[in-house]
């Protein structure tokens, strides 16, 4: 096994190592952040990082074949595709009212469901009437999103 | 190392299938389908290696290829309430255009 070769497996090791590591972190964050937007954020800045690395990685371990081209084409194809879904995601929450919230700093998850829910409808942030959010949350979620 | 790749990506599906279910919007869920779909096609090429037969990297292009038309397709769903062409006078009465 000569230099170059070692070079080579230690790189593809690092690129898939980091990839993965990418992939988990943006699942991660888009499980745990409060916001759409911010979910929007993790979601999709991680998964082209996390693709971008794992490519390399595998493209480093099949070396100068077929199987390289192949694993070109997806890379290009994510590469443009992913933004331009997201791009889509975003347009489409914007145009129907979601926005996100300003100025005040980030609260528990449940809570900021909740404001988020009424920032839609009109409502003022100030006025947070917890028990009546938390009583419209399991019903009304999907239904009143659908129609708009 | 393609193991803990696979590995790494299983669970990243999980938890973005966590969102999928809990999400409160529409947009939280089309976002989760979308990157559960990018991360898909990693695993996918990933098993492909792990078994030591990179052909499954067609599989992914085909997968790549219909998520990015299938998110595109729900979101014009849910704005226009139709995927093909409208007629005229739906379109006017939908949209107002």
């Amino acid at each position: 096994m000569s230099v170059l070769e070692i070079a080579v497996q230690v790189l593809s090791w690092i690129f898939i190592l980091s990839g993965s590591f990418f992939a988990v972190v943006g699942a991660f964050g888009s499980v745990r952040f409060p916001d759409f937007w911010s979910r929007l954020h993790a979601a999709s800045v991680s998964d082209s990082a996390g693709m971008i690395l794992l490519l390399l990685g595998m493209g480093l371990q099949a070396g100068l074949t077929l199987i390289t081209v192949k694993l070109l084409i997806i890379g290009i194809f994510l590469f443009v595709t992913g933004p331009t879904a997201t791009h889509a995601v975003a347009n489409a929450a914007f145009v129907t009212g979601l926005r996100p919230k300003e100025g005040t700093g980030l609260k528990a998850p449940v809570d900021t469901m909740a404001d988020t829910q009424a920032d839609t409808s009109t409502k003022s942030v100030k006025s947070k009437n917890k028990p009546k959010a938390k009583r419209r949350k399991p019903i009304a979620k999907g239904k009143t999103r659908a129609k708009g | 190392m393609f193991a803990i790749a696979a590995i790494a990506l299983f669970v990243a599906m999980l938890l973005v299938l966590v969102r999928l279910y809990a999400g409160p919007t529409l947009y939280d869920r089309v976002l989760a389908v979308n990157s559960f779909g990018t991360l898909t096609v990693l695993f996918i090429g990933v098993l492909g290696f792990l078994n030591g037969r990179p052909d499954f990297l067609d599989i992914a292009l085909l997968y790549a290829l219909i998520n990015f038309v299938g998110t595109i397709a729900v979101l014009k769903y849910f704005r226009y309430r139709a995927i093909g062409d409208m007629s005229p006078l739906t379109r006017k009465k939908e949209t107002g255009l």
